[in-house]
This record gives C-alpha cells, sequence and structure tokens, in this order.
C-alpha cells in the first residue's frame, strides 16, 4: 500500500517528528506561560513542515497563519493583558501524586492507541496510489480543498461561518466586562 | 510514512492529556488542548493521502473549531481573572460540593 520512500524523505520526516515531538516535552514541562507557548509555535512549525511532506501543502500554510500566527498570539495577548509574569502564578504544578496519575493515564492511553493501530486498514475505501499527485497536479495546492469543500461539505462550512460569529458574539460578551468603576 | 504519523500522534495527543492533568495554569491548559487538537490534524492529514483529500477539508474545519474555542476559553478566563485576580485552578473551586 505504501510506496517506497527515498533516504531524503525519510531522514526530513523523522527530523521534523523529533522536533515535534522534542519540543511538545518541552512545552509541556515549562511553568512559565510564554516559554510554553514559544515552545508550542515550535511544535506547530515542525507539524506545519510535517503536513508539507504529506502531500497537504495548503493545510501546511493554515497551520502557520492560524495556528502559530493567530491562536498563539492570542494566547500571548492574554498572558500579556493579565500580567502573568510575577512568581506565585508560576508555581501551578500539581502534587507528585497528581504527576504519578497523570503518566498511568497517558500509559493507559498510549497502550490504547497501539492496539488500535494493530487493526487492519480497510482496503476498499484506498484510493488509487498517485491519486493525489494527480489531483495536485490538476487542480493546484488550493484546488484539492477547494474542490471538496465547496462541494459536498458546503453545508458545514456555511454553518461553520454560523458558529465563528457565535464564537465572536460571546467573547465579545465575556470579555466586555461589567463597568470601569471595577477596578 | 503512516505508521510513523500516527505513531507521533499519539504520543502528541498523549503529552496534551498530561500537560492537561498536570497543570494548574489555565491558560497552559488551554494551550495542552490545543495541542491535542493539532495531534489530531496530522492524522486527519497522513489518512487523506491514501482516502482522498477528504480528510484535508476536515482539518479546516477543525482548525475554524479550535480558532473559536480558543476565542472564547480566552474570553472567559479573562472574566474569570477580573472577578478573582487569578487564574490557577486551585483557587477556583466554587463548584465543588
Amino acid at each position: 500500500m505504501e510506496p517506497h520512500y527515498p533516504l531524503f524523505y525519510v531522514f526530513h520526516f523523522y527530523l521534523f517528528g523529533v522536533i515535534a515531538l522534542a519540543s511538545s516535552i518541552a512545552f509541556v514541562t515549562r511553568r512559565s506561560p510564554v516559554a510554553a507557548a514559544l515552545w508550542l509555535v515550535n511544535t506547530m512549525f515542525s507539524l506545519a513542515a510535517l503536513y508539507v511532506m504529506l502531500d497537504a501543502q495548503f493545510i501546511g500554510v493554515m497551520q502557520v497563519l492560524v495556528y502559530a500566527g493567530a491562536i498563539m498570539v492570542v494566547f500571548l495577548f492574554v498572558v500579556m493583558l493579565l500580567n502573568l509574569g510575577h512568581p506565585s502564578e508560576l508555581a501551578d504544578a500539581r502534587g507528585t501524586g497528581w504527576k504519578l496519575v497523570a503518566g498511568l493515564v497517558g500509559l493507559g492511553l498510549l497502550s490504547e492507541i497501539m492496539v488500535i493501530l494493530r487493526t487492519k486498514l480497510p482496503q476498499q475505501l484506498v484510493v488509487p496510489r498517485d491519486f493525489n499527485e494527480l489531483q495536485l497536479q490538476k487542480l493546484n495546492a488550493v484546488g484539492t480543498i477547494a474542490e471538496p469543500l465547496f462541494k459536498d461539505y458546503l453545508l458545514a462550512f456555511e454553518l461553520t461561518s454560523v458558529l465563528l460569529l457565535v464564537a465572536i458574539a460571546g467573547a465579545v460578551v465575556l470579555g466586555r466586562g461589567r463597568s470601569v468603576r471595577a477596578r | 510514512m503512516l505508521a510513523e504519523s500516527l505513531a507521533l500522534t499519539a504520543a502528541l495527543f498523549i503529552i496534551g492529556v498530561i500537560g492537561v492533568l498536570v497543570h494548574r495554569n489555565a491558560i497552559i491548559i488551554f494551550m495542552c488542548v490545543e495541542l491535542m487538537l493539532t495531534a489530531v490534524n496530522l492524522t486527519f492529514v497522513a489518512f487523506s493521502r491514501f482516502y482522498g483529500p477528504a480528510g484535508q477539508v476536515f482539518v479546516v474545519f477543525v482548525m475554524t473549531v479550535s480558532a473559536a474555542e480558543a476565542a472564547v476559553g480566552l474570553a472567559i478566563i479573562i472574566a474569570i481573572f477580573r472577578h478573582r485576580q487569578t487564574i490557577n485552578l486551585k483557587d477556583i473551586n466554587l463548584l465543588r460540593g
């Protein structure tokens, strides 16, 4: 099912995978929100590289623009707005018991996922091997996504705009504050 | 590369879960949720290589939902901070019985 990949490709795939894994571990062990956010941006960038290597160029660009750009900037804005630099806010991790429980839950989930990965993939759903390359040549990187998005999933796309409108309205209402004299 | 992508997805997702369980800072917990969503996106992209481009469309939807979730969640965090002057989840236990 999988074609043979050149060594150059495999090396870079593993390289970006290791970078993503290492920076996500660094992200989860940070106590300062700013350092954590920057490590998360690093993870997002290497995941974007993986998307490009998996023939999803448009998704890679979206990952950089939306996740690493917009969402993380919003997180950093909130950190800046709430002024969370002082040490009393930084001592946030739970005790050793919680860390032990978290490790056990993680191990359990990992073993479950590894068991699921053992199952055979349904072969009758597999598209022809060079289907995606042909789509890319025929429709460009954007058209590959735009064609199903605006044909098969048009209703979901329109509903997404309603979701975004509701989210914006909710964020404005929640963040507006009761009055000026609160401070 | 499908098996490697799925293994990386599993590892990233579980790192996100452990982060949610370990941390008490609400903003870092939100970032861990974002990490979990992104890990799932990698699964969609890896499968879309073999099962057609619909997986990439789903990634677009997941990104939209996570952007909406980040906007609303951070607004809630700001509202909580305005009331309690903290975002440490240790101090926000009003609903604990």
